[in-house]
């Protein structure tokens, strides 16, 4: 049989495993692997930095639920993927990274672009692995792929020294063998569930109050018949947005630190929290102790160490969340709560507290209208991608999400410039869909180049850029916490100039600074498909995020608006953000 | 507080160790003691760590999802055989070479060493039992002293 070399092996896993797309940037270790790229049918896309590499295999991961891979050089390579890799760590995105060493011969020698990669990497990644022989390559790779995907999924790394990628070997087809230390739990223990339904047969104010996890085990099908079942509100976390349809009488929507306030409190107020596919974030839960302090926990989770982490369930079930939802639905037999007074509370919270902002006519734009706006104009079928902050909250708390995967952003890392390189890698998942990176003017300075990447690589994906001149979430704490001392919070409305930028790198531009502008030219943005589009929107740098739990708080202390925030205003000392 | 004991049986890797301690510091947990070493069974090590009890479910499970992890046990309390070993070296005059040799006889610790200013004693048994003979021995002047960290295995059930 011929030898293949280490870089072909490499590429030769790759198809195998059926990856057609690959995000990345060369350089002098990883170099090898490159010339057989030259011949793949696995389509490269050259990123202008590694981060938005990194991100745009978690933008193709989230958006299709399959492994991402991103490929870069050794040392400085390696170290600029630790932010995707964490940031795929803290939102569970499969991911298969492989990087570049130097020599086996001159690692420890401080050798030119040598890092320690797997030492940096280790507590940023599920696991990683420095290849030690050309022969282990198919199978590494593989292994790598089974932990990246299963389980609760996440990051991998594969290091691989230049003179191992260079090495030759036989191509040996790889199979998943045992790994004696990595067997997850995916099927709940029945005594669990019964334990479970019991509880919720019991349960006069249920909520179920679910995650991420619904998403990456596909179960939003599943989950909503269980909700209509049981006649059982949900909460959709940050994460777990587009889980269960918004707009349906049950859904609740996002709670928490800037949820709305019926998602908080029914989580507060409720006796019995039915939690899927989450962890109990400080974002959703402010301070613990005060977090729904009379309700009982029925906590499910794929990953053992979340259960019992933060809250101490009255009933523990690791496993799948589509398995347990699809055990708690059989189990419950059609049972359906009787739970009518609780759902009137509910109701009259919505109706007292509804979201609420005002976009004055001639008054400068306000994120949320606008976002009000583009949905009127776009199918449910967009797939929307943000990055971190304010215009973040804003798209969760106003975007009605109604399908999974359609919802792409930074949860728990809260990375800023996610979004840009994040929307490339869905659109490359998705060509035929409208992928739209909705992203703030800080964010966007983070990973801008990678507009050049969009052109270049023909990758028409549509960016908003909402230009309040300022880091915007930084702001209003310090316009709340801070006496309004904006200590290196602005960034400036007119520079650079986004439209002329985009321009430079190829992309087409409106900015928009009107309400009446905003249909015509979103309208022309949606017409163009041959390159990609920056759509500006010069917006209102007071506007605030509202509800608001500062951070470390209390639940049931929401400052619903404005109006119940300049009663408080500055009169707290600040925790940390 | 009260302690636990943990017993880890992981895949012999590079950077196995490096894998359990980064997932230590970075959850903050609080580590007594650590020891490593090889087991009967080629290609397996075993760690065993010495941790609160207030802390010891979240590290048995944040340590679980190491890959190279394949097993942890947890000790009962009082069902376990622990030992430590010490090595200490005792400063030592002609008036006190003697007591000093006496005491340890008597509290089982084996000389290794015996020179006119100094004594080097070695001593294994429960740690309660070393930190016994470290305070019998600290009038003297302890030169120096280095412990071994704390194994254990269960003991056997009739």
């Amino acid at each position: 049989m011929d030898k293949l070399t280490g870089a072909q092996l490499v590429i030769r896993t790759l198809e195998y495993m059926e990856v057609s797309t690959v995000f990345g940037l060369p350089g002098g270790a990883i170099l090898p692997a490159y010339d057989p790229i030259y011949d793949s049918p696995i389509r490269h896309i050259l990123a202008r930095h590694e981060q938005g590499a990194g991100h745009m295999a978690e933008g193709y991961a989230q958006s299709t639920g399959e492994m991402g891979v991103v490929i870069a050089t050794s040392g400085p390579g390696a170290t600029n993927l630790v932010t995707p890799l964490m940031n795929a760590l803290m939102d569970s995105t499969p991911l298969l990274a492989i990087t570049g060493q130097v020599a086996s011969t001159a690692i420890g020698n401080d050798a030119f672009q040598e890092a320690f990669t797997t030492g940096i990497t280790m507590p940023a990644t599920k696991h990683n692995y420095l290849v030690a022989n050309v022969s282990e390559i198919p199978q590494i790779l593989i292994e790598a792929k089974h932990i990246a995907t299963t389980g609760r999924p996440g990051p991998v790394l594969v290091d691989i020294p230049k003179d191992i990628l260079n090495d030759e070997s036989e191509w040996v087809e790889p199979k998943i063998v045992e790994m004696p230390g990595y067997k997850p739990t995916t099927s709940p223990n029945p005594k669990s569930i019964t334990q479970g339904v019991d509880l919720i047969k019991k349960a006069k104010k249920p909520i179920l109050y679910v995650g991420g996890g619904i998403i990456n085990s596909k179960s939003n099908k599943e989950l909503y018949e269980l909700a209509i079942s049981t006649n059982i509100p949900v909460v959709t976390t940050l994460m777990g947005r587009g889980s269960f349809p918004d707009g349906h009488e049950l859904s609740l929507g996002m709670p928490g630190m800037h949820g709305n306030y019926t998602a908080t409190t029914s989580l507060q107020k409720s006796d019995l929290l039915i939690a899927i596919g989450v962890r109990f974030d400080d974002r959703v839960t402010a301070n613990p102790e005060y977090f729904a302090q009379n309700a009982k926990v029925i906590h499910a989770d794929i990953d053992p160490a979340e259960i019992g982490k933060v809250r101490e369930p009255e009933v523990p079930i690791v496993g799948d969340a589509k398995s347990v939802i699809v055990e708690l639905t059989k189990e419950l037999n059609g049972y359906k709560c009787e739970i009518e007074e609780w759902r009137e509370e509910i109701n009259s919270w919505q109706k007292k507290y509804p979201l609420s902002y005002v976009q004055e006519k001639k008054g400068p734009l306000k994120v949320p209208y606008v976002l009000e706006k583009i949905q009127e104009l776009v199918d449910e079928d967009t797939i929307v991608v943000s990055g971190v902050g304010q215009h973040q909250m804003w798209i969760s708390l106003y975007w009605k999400f109604t399908k999974p995967n359609t919802w792409l952003n930074s949860g728990g890392a809260g990375t800023m410039g996610y979004a840009l390189p994040a929307a490339l890698g869905a659109k490359m998942a998705f060509p035929e869909k409208l992928v739209l990176a909705l992203d703030g003017d800080g964010c966007f300075q983070m990973t801008m180049q990678e507009l050049i990447t969009a052109s270049t690589e023909d990758i028409p994906i549509k960016i908003v850029v909402f230009n309040n001149g300022n880091h915007g979430m930084v702001r209003q704490w310090q316009k709340l916490f801070y006496n309004n001392r904006f200590s290196a919070t602005e960034l400036t409305h007119d520079t650079p100039d986004y439209v002329k930028l985009a321009e430079s790198m190829g992309a087409m531009a409106h900015r928009i600074t009107t309400a009446d502008e905003i249909e015509e030219k979103f309208k022309d943005a949606l017409d163009e498909n041959s390159k990609p589009v920056l759509i500006e929107f010069v917006v209102d740098p007071e506007e605030m995020v509202f509800p608001m739990v500062p951070a470390g708080g209390n639940n049931d202390d929401v400052i619903v608006n404005q109006e119940a925030a300049d009663s408080i205003l500055n009169k707290d000392a600040t925790e940390e953000i | 507080m009260t302690e636990r004991i943990l017993s880890i049986l992981v895949e012999d890797k590079p950077g196995v160790l490096a894998r359990v301690s980064s997932t230590i510091s970075r959850r903050g947990f609080n580590i007594k003691s650590l020891s490593v070493g090889p087991t009967s069974v080629e290609g397996r090590s075993k760690m065993t760590i010495v941790t609160d009890a207030s802390a010891v479910e979240q590290v048995k499970k944040q340590l679980n999802k190491l890959i190279n992890v394949i097993k942890i046990i947890e000790f009962e309390p009082g069902a376990t055989l622990e030992t430590e070993v010490m090595l200490i070296k005792v400063s030592t005059t002609k008036e006190t070479q003697t007591p000093v040799i006496e005491k340890a006889t008597l509290s089982n610790a084996r000389s290794v060493d015996v020179g006119t200013n100094s004594a080097i004693f070695e001593i294994t048994g429960t740690s309660i039992e070393l930190d016994k003979f470290e305070e019998l021995m600290k009038p003297y002047g302890i030169i120096d002293m280095v412990r071994g960290g704390r194994i254990a295995m269960q003991g056997i059930q009739s």
